[in-house]
């Protein structure tokens, strides 16, 4: 994949970002956060192809600590943000 | 090629999936199920990442996903919510980390251009900044350091030196990709630039700092996503850090300071006048409150760090109960930057069942300020400190502040007379309209709710 083609994804993906968080309701900063984390943790998807590649035993070794790594990152982002969100309830709806 | 062209449309189903999880973030009421779309992207970019013919082993795959699944479901169960901003540092910090490695096992690639070396440095410089820096942040957060700010003398030309260092590290590494030597020194130049990063920012800005750790991870697995040549990685990635840095503006703005001030100022350290602070200070027992809040029609709650700390957020939320039988209004204003990261406030009181419409951010609460018979600040200082507003010598003068001292009563739980994070006189205390309650915040407001229901 070339590169003008990588930055291209770059530049539209932060554009849509910004517009995307702009109207998140200061209530939510924390889980938007969390949430956001979570999605950082994509880099497991990169991790994944060190981790089971035909690498040497280096690229082996920094691939899996970077699976735990990362998949510590997405699992408990995602949980914990879901915890949170469990607990944001509107006025109606509390006893 | 029919493998590939799958992957490739599955991470466009994923991107949706992220789009579409952040925008459902954006409402209360579609938060959760965003954050399970969210979810389901990550699943099957990673399910479908696994049928990549690269992939030969899944031994290795399989281990480390067991035992970074099991680490993340217990920390993320066993949490407490007053300990969620060390716990979101820690993730972060754990995000980066994972860049970082990622990135050394692109320099194992075949074909290595300048470009890719560039984007293989950047992915170890960012991941390693946000993995130790984020660790400070835990610490500082979590009490395990000291959450002042961490100065000593040259600290400025100190980490300029630092920054050009790792630059020209990372062009000795760009130009001789096969020397080792530049590769880990540009871990531990990376991983010290995080930790200078962060010592210097005081307990107060964490807000601040933790939004921008946050927009780091998201930037460190972008330059991952180049070096590796995945796509996926930097949608995901500059959506994350897009979103972090909005935080941080937001953050910024609501302190009036630009984040260059943040990181370099060592805010608080120094103290500074704030000027002569005119009146005493009154004092006021529990009993006396008592009937003050009794008579109250309208009640206005300023919450603060001091809130999560003392771990009051039940017994508020009881107080409000009480004070709604007894026919009062009960309404909450939220400072942008009250606690230790974005929205701190809101989850605890969320935590206690306090419904989020309840919650009033500083905007909609300031106007009708004076209509509220009694304010109480409830380990909240800075955030309240009409210096602010008035004084303007004082460090924090132009910071949007909740006009607590407009309201007809002002009632300041606090432990002593001791300053706040960014360590200045608050004024408020002083006002006519002002009483002290000094003590433990959940043990005055367990004495109000006793005396309320009896």
């Amino acid at each position: 994949m070339d590169l003008v083609y990588l930055s291209f994804i770059l530049i539209l993906s932060v554009f849509l970002g910004f517009e995307l968080i702009g109207k998140v309701p200061a209530t939510l900063h924390t889980p938007l956060m969390s949430g956001a984390n979570a999605i950082s943790g994509i880099t497991l998807v990169g991790a994944l192809v060190g981790a089971g590649g035909q690498g040497s035993t280096l690229t082996i070794v920094l691939g899996t600590m970077a699976v735990v790594f990362a998949t510590i990152n997405v699992v408990g982002g995602y949980l914990v943000t879901d915890r949170m969100l469990a607990m944001f309830k509107k006025r109606d709806k509390v006893k | 090629m029919s493998t590939n062209l799958l992957i490739n449309l599955s991470y466009t189903v994923a991107a949706v999936l992220f789009i579409l999880g952040l925008k459902f973030l954006g409402s209360p009421a579609t938060a959760r199920r965003g954050n399970t779309l969210s979810a389901l992207g990550m699943l099957l970019a990673v399910v479908v990442t696994l049928l990549d013919q690269a992939i030969i082993d899944y031994r290795w795959i399989l281990l480390g996903i067991v035992i970074g699944g099991v680490i993340g479901t217990l920390a993320a169960r066993l949490v407490a919510m007053t300990a969620m901003p060390e716990m979101v540092a820690l993730f972060n910090g754990f995000g980066g980390l994972a860049s970082l490695l990622v990135g050394w096992v692109a320099l194992a690639q075949p074909r290595l251009d300048s470009f890719l070396l560039l984007t293989i440095f950047l992915s170890i410089l960012i991941g390693g900044v946000t993995f130790t820096g984020s660790l400070v942040a835990w610490g500082k957060l979590s009490e395990k350091l000291p959450g002042r700010p961490i100065l000593f003398r040259g600290q400025r030309p100190a980490n300029a030196g630092l920054l050009l260092a790792n630059i020209a590290c990372g062009a000795l590494f760009v130009l001789y990709p096969e020397q080792h030597f530049w590769l880990f020194l540009a871990v531990v130049l990376s991983a010290t630039l995080g930790v200078m990063t962060v010592i210097p920012i005081g307990g107060a800005d964490m807000p601040v700092i933790i939004s921008l750790l946050n927009s780091y991870s998201g930037l460190a697995a972008c330059a991952a996503g180049f070096a590796i040549n995945n796509n996926i990685l930097i949608v995901a990635g500059s959506l994350v850090g897009a979103s972090g840095i909005i935080l941080t503006n937001i953050m910024c703005k609501a302190m009036n300071r630009t984040l260059g001030n943040v990181l370099f100022s060592g805010f608080g350290a120094a103290g500074g006048a704030t000027g002569k602070i005119e009146g005493e200070v009154t004092a006021l027992t529990t009993e006396d409150a008592y009937y003050v809040l009794e008579a109250a029609q309208s009640v206005v709650v300023i919450p603060g760090y001091g809130m999560a700390v003392a771990q009051a957020q039940h017994v508020v939320k009881e107080l409000q109960l009480l004070l709604e039988k007894n026919g009062c209004e009960v309404v909450y204003a939220i400072h942008p930057v009250a606690g230790r990261m974005p929205g701190h406030m809101n989850v605890l009181l969320a935590e206690a069942d306090v419904p989020y419409d309840l919650l009033l951010e500083m905007d909609e609460v300031n106007p009708r300020m004076e209509t509220f018979d009694v304010a109480i600040v409830i380990g909240a200082n800075d955030v309240v400190n009409p210096a602010a507003r008035e004084t303007p010598g004082s460090p924090i003068y132009g910071m949007p502040i909740i006009n607590a001292d407009y309201a007809r009563t002002v009632f300041v739980l606090k432990r002593s007379m001791a300053s706040g994070f960014a360590g200045l006189d608050n004024p408020l205390f002083y006002r006519k309209n002002t009483r002290m309650i000094f003590g433990d915040a959940k043990e005055t407001l367990g004495r109000l709710v006793r005396e309320l229901s009896t």
